[in-house]
């Protein structure tokens, strides 16, 4: 056995490190400001670490684990959440009294796992990653107790996630069956060799079918999706940003490695499931979106029809040609909602309130669409910034969402799925109209609206409404990483 | 600063100066903000000017090109690229000839929200300047989708009482269009490798079948936007709730871009499909021509007669682009200037008088020539312009479509003409019918309403004389002596329909 090889999980380890010292110096911090403070540096660290491997290759722990582009990218990608994670918490958690020092220590394990998905290289690493990133978000999501929505929202999350996860454990264990192997190259070998029609190859497909209804759960795709409005309306607005970006892109993470790498000999059984599912999800979710009058449950459907977008960029994962370009497609847009999902739950937390206030008549806690009306007069920058961010979910230029989406596109169309791809188009164009309605509401409709304004929170939606914005103008050197970070995967 | 000081990135990108500076100037100082985008958008006419004087009209071909790799990476060949010739020169010119005066319009018709209103009113005109411009079709797409910001937003915050439905309905439809045309943008960069319209066409090749797809999904953006009948539903809503400048620029230039699109797009990209539906667009032309005119006539709401009034004119434009040949396509072009200098100016005068009695039912005018005489003379000669009078701008180009289209190889019908012809004799009527309503006969009930709070109806003053003349100007100008403008317009058109003749005879 080869010596273990730490430099290649360096930043997970460091993360890991500096959290189990968090969760002791915190006992010792009055002021849970400076654990904040200490959890972003943890993850700043750890940034800078995965930012000096952009390049670096190698796998280590018995080929368990591995570091390629792809995992830096994604790593980067998942800290940079962490760290807008803990700046949107920071005034909130003080805010709805639900400050307690565990909350950074809970993200920064999240994270740890989320990361070790990004660099999972076996299907029993992907399984202990999926756990270690789903239980601190469990209690995450409950974090507001004892209000009842978020413990519900808690007790929802962990009981449908520990079910979907026992479809992925039950679909390692067919995989298993099937291949005698968990690792993801040691699965491409066996799948190749095994001759088409025999039983294993059955058991491979049923088994791989398992872990996309596990992973499509994390990520919320339809059928899959029944948790997510109200997980995203019951956890504390701060983690729903959190769980909404970094659980999807830890969940496309997974999806896109293991079934790319270890399963493209099943392409022709899977690629349709997967058009049908990434079809329905984007159907689905738009759909309903038209019909919430709550901000969060709106932004709940439409991550949900953001995972049908982002799942038609692996469609097409079986054929050669085009598979390194739609994973690419995957990774831009992955970092495209991201931007842009903290961006509008930064707005959300903005005008989220502890307390009902019953003099306005209009919703309790500022959490319903009525409650924008009149932004735009009296926070001009603050509804620039969510228009910009409703924008950018549609698709409109020039904002990242579009960049996002025309790369989308060109890999279903590239991949020859038309139908796909106006499925998506029509989608789209249905969001726009539940999109409109919060910009409407925010220009177009007299209110009074309530605001808080904190250091944080206010870089947090600044720097994501002009990044969004510049970055769509000069795109190309994301384009370039996501896809140089897919170069070696091929 | 090579990059920004090309002329046209400078015409496309000036205004976004002046937004820059009106970010500075607080809110309430009106005026200011006012004068700044009056010269923000006059300099940009400077430029546009210049821009003009700089242009060969004997060159049939891009001119003053702009050209800079953008996104190079990955598989990707998007280029910043910008190119001016007879296709588009004179739409480029009528769009900063047009924002200006709009604005001047806003003087005392918006009070509201100055400062935003400005705003999206030269962010608009970047827009609209580089969907004119812009030869890359990722480029293209991005002023195209952009401009229906700004327009959502001025037709949403300072249009009438069903502005919110119009304004929504406006960008749900325009994107409906569009986001198909998206698809088959990435197609033809996906299998032909490039995003750069000289480069596609140069490429060419596409298989008949193939192009036949590609040219409905473009077509289905355009159509929309024109816009052709049946797909024209949004537009008297959009008009009658945007505010008189929006009106103006919806009119004088958003619906340009449709026409402007197939004639750029359709007509070079997929000449062998444009061939094969001429015929059936120009049924559509013809019937949008006799549609809009009927429904007009039945309109009790001045701001609806002209907004259906402009189905029935682009419908001419629609025909004479279809007809395929010089005469058409050159009348096609003059129209869509002609169509933008008198529904401008319509749209302008019915905002002037609006502004006084704030309301735009017929029956409540009527005798309003001897009580503002000024105004009466100039809304007279816009009206015979847009109805087609000889010796005014709208006949040079309904004359030259009707030529292009009887004369038409492609159409091969006299029918075509026939029909449409009928469209110039409904547009006397309906066009009549509201000059004399509102102009003529006893004075209408609201001479007197607008007298029973104080003061009389008053006449045009000196800053609507200025904002409306220099639309007179040109409307004489084209009427009498449209040669110039033929001339720069000429070769580039020559140029399109050769490579339509070469098409057409490949595929027999």
């Amino acid at each position: 056995m080869p010596p273990l090889n730490f430099s290649i999980i360096l930043p997970l380890l460091v993360l890991t490190v500096w959290a189990c010292l968090l969760l002791l110096v915190d006992l010792f911090v009055k002021n849970k400001g400076i654990t904040a403070l200490l959890a972003a540096l943890g993850l700043a660290i750890s940034l800078g670490i995965t930012l000096s491997q952009v390049g670096a290759t190698g796998t280590s722990f018995n080929n368990m684990v591995v570091l390629d582009g792809f995992s830096t990218f994604v790593n980067a990608l998942l800290l940079v959440s962490g760290l807008f994670g803990i700046a949107l918490a920071y005034g909130y958690v003080k805010r709805m009294g639900i400050e307690r020092g565990e909350y950074y220590t809970l993200l920064l394990f999240s994270v740890v796992g989320m990361m070790l998905m990004a660099q999972a290289a076996d299907l029993i690493i992907v399984f202990l990653a999926l756990e270690m990133l789903s239980i601190p978000l469990y209690v995450l999501a409950a974090f507001a107790r004892p209000n009842v929505n978020s413990e519900e929202a808690g007790l929802k999350y962990f009981l449908l996630g520990a079910f979907s996860t026992g479809f992925v454990v039950y679909g390692i264990a067919l995989v298993f069956g099937a291949t005698r192997t968990t690792s993801l190259a040691g699965i491409v070998s066996a799948a190749n060799a095994a001759s088409s029609g025999t039983s294993s190859l059955l058991l491979l497909t049923i088994g791989s079918a398992l872990i996309l209804v596990g992973l499509g759960f994390k990520v919320a795709a339809v059928p899959f999706h029944m948790w997510t409005p109200d997980v995203y309306q019951g956890a504390p607005s701060a983690v729903t940003a959190f769980m909404a970006a970094g659980a999807k892109i830890a969940g496309f993470a997974a999806l896109l490695r293991v079934f790319s790498l270890a399963f493209p000999s099943l392409a022709s059984d899977i690629t349709p499931i997967i058009a049908v599912i990434s079809a329905l999800t984007m159907i689905v979710g738009n759909i309903i979106a038209i019909a919430q009058t709550n901000i969060k449950r709106l932004l709940a459907y439409s991550s949900i029809a953001h995972a049908g977008y982002i799942l038609m960029a692996f469609v097409p994962y079986g054929q050669k040609g085009v598979v390194a370009t739609s994973v690419a497609a995957g990774l831009f847009y992955l970092v495209s909602y991201a931007l842009t999902n903290f961006g509008a739950w930064a707005v959300v937390i903005a005008l989220e309130k502890a307390e009902g206030n019953p003099s306005t008549g209009s919703g309790q806690r500022g959490l319903e669409i009525a409650d924008y009306a009149g932004i735009g007069r009296k926070h001009p920058a603050l509804a620039a910034a969510m228009t910009v961010f409703m924008f950018s979910l549609t698709g409109i230029p020039p904002t990242l969402g579009f960049v996002g989406k025309f790369y989308l596109f060109r890999a279903a169309i590239a991949g020859q799925f038309y139908l796909l791809a106006v499925i998506g188009v029509l989608t789209s164009l249905i969001s726009a109209y539940y999109y409109l309605r919060v910009v409407v509401t925010m220009y177009m409709r007299e209110g009074e609206p309530e605001t808080t304004s904190e250091p944080w929170l206010n870089l947090t939606w600044g720097l994501a409404a002009v990044l969004t914005v510049i970055v769509s103008l000069v795109p190309a050197p994301l384009f370039d990483w996501a896809s140089q970070a897919v170069l070696k995967l091929f | 600063m090579e990059f920004i000081l090309q002329p046209l990135t400078l015409m496309t990108f000036f205004p976004l100066l002046g937004v820059l500076v009106l970010l500075f100037i607080p809110g309430d100082k009106k005026n200011a903000l006012r004068w700044t985008a009056l010269i923000a958008s006059l300099i940009t006419f400077l430029i546009s000017i210049w821009v003009l004087t700089m242009f060969n009209a004997s060159n049939p071909d891009l001119q003053l090109v702009a050209k800079y790799n953008w996104i190079t990476v990955a598989g990707w060949n998007i280029q910043y690229y910008l190119g001016i010739d007879g296709l588009s020169i004179l739409l480029v010119l009528l769009t900063t000839f047009l924002s200006p005066i709009s604005i001047l319009s806003t003087w005392t018709a918006v009070e509201e929200r100055v400062k935003e209103f400005l705003l999206f009113f030269l962010l608009l005109e970047v827009g609209m300047t580089g969907v004119f411009l812009a030869q890359d079709l990722f480029l293209f797409y991005i002023f195209w989708e952009f401009t229906l910001v700004p327009m959502y937003f001025l037709i949403g915050i300072w249009g009438g009482p069903r502005r919110i439905y119009a304004a929504l309905k406006f960008f749900l439809y325009t994107m409906a269009g569009s986001i198909l045309m998206l698809l088959a943008i990435l197609w033809l960069g996906i299998y032909q490798g490039t995003f750069s319209v000289p480069d596609l066409i140069a490429k060419g090749g596409i298989d008949p079948h193939t192009q036949l797809w590609l040219f409905i999904a473009f077509a289905a953006a355009f159509a929309i936007k024109v816009p052709m009948w049946p797909l024209h539903s949004w537009l008297p809503d959009a008009h009658v709730e945007a505010p008189t400048a929006g009106s103006v620029i919806l009119a004088g230039v958003l619906l340009k871009m449709g026409t402007y699109g197939f004639l750029r797009f359709n007509l070079t990209l997929f000449p062998q499909a444009a061939v094969q539906a001429a015929p059936v667009i120009a049924v559509l032309a013809v019937i949008g021509i006799i549609y809009g005119a009927a429904v007009s006539y039945a309109q009790a709401d001045i701001k609806k007669l002209v907004a259906y009034s402009s189905v029935s004119h682009l419908g001419f434009v629609m025909l004479g682009l279809f007809a395929l040949n010089p005469q058409g396509i050159q009348g096609g072009i003059l129209q869509m200037i002609n169509h933008g200098l008198s529904t401008g100016a319509l749209f302008l005068l019915v905002g002037m008088i609006y502004e006084q009695t704030h309301t735009r039912e017929f029956k409540v005018y009527g005798g309003l020539w001897k009580v503002t005489p000024i105004f009466g003379t100039i809304f007279l000669i816009v009206s015979l312009s847009s109805m087609g009078l000889p010796g005014l701008n709208g006949f040079v180009g309904e004359f030259t479509i009707l030529l292009g289209a009887f004369g038409s190889t492609v159409l091969n019908s006299p029918w075509y003409a026939g029909f449409a012809a009928l469209g110039v004799i409904m547009a006397a009527v309906y066009i009549l019918y509201m000059f004399q309503k509102m102009f003529m006969g006893p004075e209408g009930s609201i001479v007197e309403e607008v007298r029973k709070h104080g003061h009389a109806l008053r006449d045009l003053n000196w800053r609507e004389i200025v904002t409306i003349v220099p639309l007179l100007i040109f409307i004489f100008w084209i009427g009498l002596y449209p040669a110039p403008f033929f001339h720069l317009m000429a070769p580039s058109v020559d140029k399109l329909t050769a490579a339509f003749q070469a098409a057409a005879l490949a595929m027999r």
